[in-house]
Order: structure tokens, then sequence, then C-alpha cells
């Protein structure tokens, strides 16, 4: 791995260092507990009873049978849970247990307590429901039909359209008019689902007035809020607890049935209640990657300059609206942040279907669009004759600039991650084979939306430093899910009191002790907590020096603080002149992102951020012209992180990503036949192993952020970004046909192949985009930079 | 195998401590690590022979715990991840994970761990095709597998 490292970083003791997790001996060791390992005395055990049909209505439920059974404690149903909830406050259109109606095969009715698993399953199958099938919707297309029986959800529309939208920058018109070259084309990206290696599992507890739940969830401030929601109970008297995690990716963010229930059948029993979700189900809880069908057109001058762009998209959201709004809006947000659109303009709707809820997995809504985008720039690229590096590289957006729909540009390593992915690959000068190819393709991600989910004017992360007889603990509501945000707080705090990482006991993800932070998504963490755990440490430190600096008799600039030692003294004794000083040693950091980071337009919250990071991908591979099959041989990935906290836990990261690309890329995808999943099991969803994983050279390149802490950006979604459109291109540099649809398998390139020999194009992907009645367009003007330096 | 009603007595030596249980004839052995025992650190991500969460070292062979009944171990000595070391000490392959950033979540970890562990002692200096035949069984969703090669690899070179 090369580092390409700023001058600057050479006066940071910890930062930056590739140094080992905070939390790696526990996990190690096996000493490590997530939520199904922990056990509360007298624990009952719950298992939700799903519904086997795509879409029906309930019209009967009978639980007699079930609650009469030995070793049953309670039973629940819709009845006992009337209150909807939902993670965006305009979705709010779940009940934790249906009881009108089911909308997906996996929908859950009915839950049960029991002494044991076993016994909650023996009576799960006790429970009678009788249902009336409906029409079960199974595709974009199907769902933008009027309705047969009645539409999925009562609420949006019309159909079962569950939101649309229409927005317009620049004159785009106008943009075609100049354009001395037009391109449409359509692509397809097939859903997929987030895999973690841990199953959802939550445990409630019930005690005098208070509820705790301790869950494997992402975001334990959106669960709280929801729990109160739905039990209508103040907040003060709910504690969420966010366990170690066994990997989530975007599928452990939305408050779950699960985590309902066992709430309830603890509060109904009086003793904790723990429910672990089966594989199977966690197919069905789903929340992943939403299928998207995409149209774009672009129209680029004689010399390959944008000058307008028309993007549309079609979401299959499944069944509820989960975060789908704000997926929606995301599929059309980003294009602009790594090419200058002069004008643009996107239509997009997202529709309920009879399947598992999409929702947000890794890149949320920007993956698929990013495929697309890359693929016809490349197409693009072909048919105007320019070397695609070239066309990009002519359309890349500057350092400190606004984007066409106001996004605010800060530090940009565009042009620096083209260059080492370049340079590394031997791109330009690779030998042209039929069967061998290499593809080369860019992204940006954001570094934390710049706006919480739900309105509200308070810090979007908050953090305290408490320093107690020479401990230091750091209180912060993020959530570890094996990102290392526990390691990148205590890092920064670590190099502002001269400590290692280790020496500092994170205390994160929990209500009630820390203070809130929004949660593991978005890529906010290192940005937005990391800023407050900085504010906290560097008042910590300023209250310590001053002490010593008192007792030395000299200015605090001549106190030196590093190697567990204040001045002369060591950090213990450091603390303790400060305690008998001022009493408690606590200090407190926030962090809000600024206001003025995006538009004033209607659906103007989806896409600001602080700042953007960037990514390059190249990928090399040998592609069988005679079975489609490929062999992937390397991936060159650069990043351009800000600054890396921990180069180590980045390098993680930025690797981790590659592959989760490279697997959704070739041959994730969660498929339906007849409303029913046809691969709920790690054997028939195909991700990759050992075996399909090919070397990753990753370069870190650091622009430095004025806004980051210590400079630094995201990780943990940016880097899956290019690698998907990067190899769709070399598949067709190695065998001169496009798959316009992902996953690349090697039917989807045989199909392709067949139709470049039969004479017709080289294509397999989408043929037609539906017809669709988009709302009338906002028309936004685009930003004025005469308003603001950038 | 005794039974007592529709029990059997197990008699199950793990991590070099033996212990008599009753448990039920279909428990599988992930279920009497995790549940009669209360050793958690063996993981399950499937409970049906897919991700190899659940791997522990029965006579030294890793195998998948989920998929082991009690009637197959009986007399067997058990190594699961809390047995991988004696105290405080790391095993090397643990230092070598810990070293190269090979585990984040670590819900993968201690089964790769113990197909690692098994690897190194009948063959120290593996090649990377030696490395990803033995591992293939254990899937990992957030490394990327390439760290937790190199750590293999590397925790082989020590033990050599
Ligand atoms: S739990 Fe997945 S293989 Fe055993
Ligand atoms: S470290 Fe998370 S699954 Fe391997």
């Amino acid at each position: 791995m090369t580092n390409v490292v700023n001058e600057t970083s050479s006066d940071l003791r910890v930062v930056g260092k590739s140094l080992p997790r905070v939390d790696a001996v526990g996990k190690l060791k096996g000493l490590t507990a997530y939520t199904d390992d922990m056990e509360l005395p007298n624990t009952l055990y719950c298992k939700l009873l799903r519904s086997h049909h795509p879409h029906a209505r309930v019209l009967s439920i009978d639980t007699s049978a079930a609650l009469a059974m030995e070793g049953v404690a309670a039973v629940i149903t819709g009845d006992d849970l009337p209150i909807k909830y939902g993670i965006m406050p305009t979705s709010q259109d779940e009940h934790a247990l249906e009881n009108e109606k089911v909308r997906f095969v996996g929908d859950p009715v009915a839950a049960v307590a029991a002494v044991d698993e076993e016994t909650a399953l023996a009576a799960c199958k006790l429970i009678k429901i009788e249902y009336e099938p409906l029409e079960a919707i199974e595709s974009i297309e199907h769902a933008l039909l009027p309705p047969s029986d009645e539409p999925i959800h009562d609420y949006a529309g019309p159909g079962n359209i569950h939101r649309m939208g229409a927005l317009e920058f620049g004159d785009v018109d106008q943009g075609f008019e100049n354009s001395s070259h037009i391109r449409e084309d359509i692509f397809f990206y097939e859903g997929n689902t987030h895999l973690p290696m841990e199953q959802h599992s939550a445990i409630a507890t019930f005690v005098g007035d208070k509820l705790t739940l301790w869950s494997s969830t992402q975001n334990p401030h959106y669960v709280h809020r929801a729990l109160a929601r739905v039990f209508d109970m103040p907040m003060g008297h709910i504690r969420v607890v966010a366990a170690p995690h066994g990997g989530g990716f975007g599928g452990k963010s939305d408050p779950f049935s699960h985590e309902m229930a066992v709430c309830k059948l603890a509060m109904v029993t009086g003793r904790p209640v723990k429910c672990t979700l089966t594989r199977e189900e966690v197919f069905y809880v789903h929340r992943g990657r939403h299928p998207v069908l995409m149209w774009v057109r672009t129209g680029v001058s004689e010399d390959g300059k944008i000058m307008a762009m028309h993007f549309r998209t079609a979401l299959d959201g499944g069944a509820y609206g989960s975060y789908g709004p704000a997926s929606m809006l995301y599929t059309g947000a980003l294009q602009t942040t790594t090419y200058n659109i002069p004008a643009y303009r996107f239509e997009g709707v997202r529709v309920f279907t009879n399947k598992a809820p999409c929702g947000p997995k890794r890149g949320h809504g920007t993956p698929q669009p990013r495929f697309a985008l890359e693929l016809h720039l490349d197409k693009i690229a072909q048919e105007i004759g320019l070397d695609p590096v070239e066309l990009r590289r002519r359309n890349y957006v500057k350092p400190y600039t606004r984007t066409v729909n106001h996004l605010r540009i800060t530090s940009c390593g565009i042009e620096e991650v083209t260059d080492r992915v370049i340079e590394a690959s031997g791109f330009l000068n690779r030998k042209r084979r039929l069967g061998h190819g290499m593809g080369f393709a860019i992204s940006s991600y954001m570094c934390g939306a710049g706006l919480p989910i739900y309105w509200n004017k308070l810090p979007h992360s908050e953090c305290i430093i408490q320093v107690n007889r020479g401990g230091v603990s750091l209180y912060c509501g993020a959530t570890d899910i094996g990102q290392g945000s526990d390691t990148v707080l205590a890092t920064v705090a670590a190099e502002q009191l001269g400590l290692w990482p280790t020496d500092i006991r994170v205390v994160s993800g929990d209500t009630d002790l820390a203070p809130v932070d929004l949660g593991s998504y978005s890529s906010r963490v290192t940005f937005m907590a990391g800023n407050a755990a900085l504010q906290a440490a560097r008042e910590m430190r300023d209250i310590l020096v001053d002490a010593v600096a008192e007792k030395m008799e000299c200015s605090p600039q001549e106190v030196m603080v590093a190697d567990g030692k204040v001045g002369e003294l060591t950090f213990e004794e450091a603390a303790t002149l400060a305690q008998e000083k001022v009493g408690v040693l606590s200090t407190r950091g926030s962090y809000a992102p600024p206001p003025n980071i995006g538009g004033r337009y209607k659906a103007s919250g989806v896409g600001p951020s602080p700042a953007y990071s960037y990514s390059a991908a190249v990928a090399d591979l040998d592609a069988d012209p005679y079975s489609g099959e490929i062999q992937l041989n390397k991936v060159w990935i650069a990043h351009d992180i800000g600054r890396s906290i921990n180069s180590l836990a980045v390098k993680g990261q930025v690797e981790g990503g590659v592959y989760m690309g490279l697997s959704e890329a070739m041959m994730e995808a969660q498929l339906y036949r007849h409303g029913l999943h046809k691969q709920p099991s790690m054997l028939d969803y195909k991700s990759f192993t050992f075996f399909e994983m090919p070397e990753v050279e990753t370069f870190l390149v650091e622009t430095v952020d004025l806004e980051g802490p210590y400079g630094a950006k995201e990780v943990g979604q940016g880097p899956l970004l290019p690698v998907i459109p990067a190899v769709a291109s070399a598949v067709h540099d190695a065998l001169d046909v496009w798959v316009d649809e992902v996953p690349i398998t090697p039917d989807k390139i045989m199909r392709a192949l067949d139709a470049k020999a039969k004479g017709r194009e080289g294509r397999y992907g989408p043929k037609n985009f539906p017809k669709i009645s988009y709302p009338s367009i906002v028309k936004v003007p685009p930003f004025d930079a005469s308003s603001s330096p950038f | 195998m005794g039974s007592i009603g529709s029990r059997e007595v197990l008699e199950l030596s793990v991590n070099g401590r033996s212990h008599e249980l009753l448990v039920k004839p279909y428990a599988t052995l992930l279920e009497i690590l995790r549940e009669d025992l209360r050793l958690t650190g063996t993981k399950h991500g499937c409970e049906a022979g897919e991700c190899g969460t659940c791997v522990v070292l029965i006579d030294g062979v890793p195998q998948l715990s989920c998929l082991v009944l009690p009637g197959q171990i009986e007399g067997s000595e058990i190594t699961t991840i809390e047995g991988v070391t004696n105290g405080s000490e790391l095993h090397p392959v643990q230092q070598a994970f810990m070293d190269h950033g090979a585990l984040q979540c670590g819900y993968c970890t201690p089964g790769m761990i113990l197909s690692s562990v098994a690897l190194l002692e009948s063959n120290p200096v593996p090649s990377r095709e030696e490395i990803k035949e033995a591992l293939s069984g254990n899937l990992c969703r957030c490394t990327g597998y390439a760290s937790i090669i190199e750590a293999v690899e590397d925790a082989g070179r020590f033990m050599a």
C-alpha cells in the first residue's frame, strides 16, 4: 500500500498510524459478547410468526391454542402494538405485527415468548390465521400499472407509487441544443442484500417503568425514538444499547419488528425476552439495495464537455417505505459531485412491490446511478473517439466549488485518485487482446448526511470526555458496527491527550450512558463524532495543561503533551493535580454540519454533506468468450480519505468496500419468484469467498479537509462505488460487448456475445424504460456563485 | 452414551476440561457449547453449514459445529476459541490477525482463527492457494479477505 502523506502528518503521534483496533483483543479471544451471546437470568425466547403470502388481507388471528401450550408465556399480535412507525417521518407505515394486511412473504404477524426457542416455534405453528390473498406486485413495471385489487399501501399513490421527484437545475433543453453529440442509455441494477455475518438479535427488559433494549442496531438513537412512539413512553424511560455488532452495512439501520416484539413481550411477562433471527429471516428483514431501472441522456460538446444531463430512475422499493424517499433522491443527487454538469434534470420514482422492503446498503442509492453514469460516459467516449479517462478529466469538478444542484465541494482529490490508479495499473498502455480487459471508473461519497432523518436543530454528534484518577473515558452515542468507530474516537482523543488509543475507554452506542450521535449511516461517524471528540479532547487537554503550567510556573505553551506525560508530570499525576484544582474533569464536544452546504429547494435535504470523498478504481480481468466466465486478476483502488485516522483500519475499509463491490458486481442478487425469495440462505445467495477475491492494491490520497477532524473524511462507503462500473467496463474491454445490468454474470455475457454474433447490438440489458408520469419539474436556478465564495 | 428420559448423557472434553452433560439427542455441538457450556466465543451465522462462523476443532480438525451431533463426538477433544491459548497471551495467529487488521466486526474471527490454527499446525508455510483452500468455508463480510491471508502467512512464519 502506498501512502501519499501530507507533510503535517509528521507532527502527529498516533493519528494516521497503522495500529490495531482498540476492541481487537476481546474479539480475537471470543470474549466480546454480541447480542445473542448475552444471557440475562430468567430469559424468555421469542419467535415471530411471519406471513407466507406476498399480499393478503388478514381476516382473523386465533392465538388460543398457542397460548395454552405448556412453556408459552405470552403471545402478541398487531392488536397489542397498534401504533405505526418507520425510520423517516414520511414513512410511518409499519406495524411491528400486521393485523390487517401482510405485504410480503416474511411480514411478521404474531410473536410468542416461551421458555425456549423450540417451544416458541412450536407455538407459532399453532396460531391460526385466515388470509384473503390479494394480487401480488412483483416488478417496477407491474407496480406502475393501476392495481387490480387494491394498492399495497393506502397512503402515497397513485396506485403503488410511493414517492416521486422531479428537479431541474439550469436549462437542460438549451444544454442539449448546444450539444454536438447526444446519447441515451438504459441500465438495470438488480437488488442485493447486506448479508452481515451476525443475524439480528435483540433482548429487552422492563423493570419498574423503565424499558431497556440491547440490539444489534446501527442507529440506537432512531430506535430509541421509534420505541418512544410505539409504546407512547417518554424517551427518558427507555434505554437502547447497541451491543457489539457483527456487521451492518446499512442492514441494521431501521427500527425492526423483532425489537418492538421483545419490548412488548418483556412488558407483558415482566421477564427478559430475547429474539435472534434465523438466517432465512435476515433475508426477509432485508432493507438492502433497491433494484433500479435507469435511463440517462447526456449531451456533450465537440471536445467532450458535458453540456446537459437528464437522469431518470425507477426504484423497486419492496413492501414498506423505510428510507425510500431518501433512497429515491440519492439515485439523482451525487452525479454532480464528480462531474461538472451545467444543466441537470432528475426524475425519480419509487414504487411499492410485495417483496422484502429495500433500504440503505453501503452507498445508499448511489451505486446504481454510479454504475449507469460511468458506463454511459464510457460509451460516449467511445462514440466521440476520446479516451475514457480523458473524457472524465475534462469534466471533473474542482475543489472549493458548488455543483449545479448547490452541493458544496471542499477538498477534492479526484485528479489525484485518477492519477494513482491509472499510473499503477498501466491502464493507458494496456495490451488489447480478446478475452482480457481493464476498466476504469471514479466516484464520490458523502462524509455524513448534512441533515438528520427527522427535522431538529440539535447537534448531530455529541461527546463527553471524563478523566477520573488518571483513567480516560470517552462517551459518545456513535455505534461501532465493525467499521472501527470506537478506534477512531479513541485515536482522536489520544492524539490530544498524549496517550495511546488503547488508553481511552470508549463507551458508545448507549442512549443512557452516552450523549446522542445520530448513528452509523451515511459514513458520518469519523467526520461528525470525530469532530465532537476532538473538541472535547482539546478542552480536556487545556484543563490539564493549565493545571500543570500553574504548578510548574510556566506558560501553557511550554507544556508538552506527549507519550503519557503532561509537561514533566505523568498523565495520572497531571490528572490528579487538575482534579484537585477544578473538581470533576469532564469536557464536552458537539458537531453540527455548517448550515450553508446545500440548496434551499424542496428535496434539497438529500445530497449535502460537509465533505465528499473521492475514489477511483481500475479492474483487470480475463473473460472467456466461450463460457462468459470472468477471472478477476487485480483491482487498483485509490481513495481520497482526507486524512487517515488509523491507516490499518482505513486500508481494511477500502479492501472490504472493494470486496463488497466486486461481489455484487458479479454475483449477488436478491431474486423472487411468485412472491417467494428464491435464495434465502447463504448457500443459494452467492457471495465472494476467498477464492473469488483478487489481489487489491490500495492507494490513500490525503487531501486534508479543512473541516474534518485532523482533515479526515470517510472510507466506509466510497471505495465500493467505482468498482462495479470498473468491472463492467473491463468486461467490455475484453469482449467488446456491454452488459448494462448488474450483476454481470456469465449467462448475460453470453447473451450479449450471441446478439453480437447474430449481427445485433452486442449488449445485454433492459431495452425499454417505462413511461412514467413524473410530477411537473421543479426548476431551480443553478447556484449563484456571486452570492457566496463557493 | 446412556440416556435419562429423552436426554442423553454426553461426556465431552472441551479445551482440556471434561464435562458430563445431559443433552437432547438432536442438539448440535454449537448449541451445546453456547447454551450448555456458555462458551459463546463460537458464533453462528446460519446454523446450516454455510458460513463457517461456528468452526471448532474436533481432535485438531476444523469442523462446523452447527452440523455435529452429540453421537459423533463422544470421547473427542474439542477446542474452541476460548481454548486457543491459556491465560491472557494471544496465540500467534491471534496476534497476526491483530497486527494485520484481519478483523473488523469480529464475528467471523473465532472461526477464521480456528481454521487457520488447524492449517498452520499441519502446514506452517502454506501457499496462498493452500490458505484460500483451507479458509474457503469461512465467509467474512468485512475485510475483503486480503488481510486474513496476510495474517495467516505471517503467523505461519512465526510458528514454523
Ligand atoms: S453456523 Fe454457519 S456454518 Fe455453522
Ligand atoms: S470481520 Fe466482520 S465478518 Fe469478518
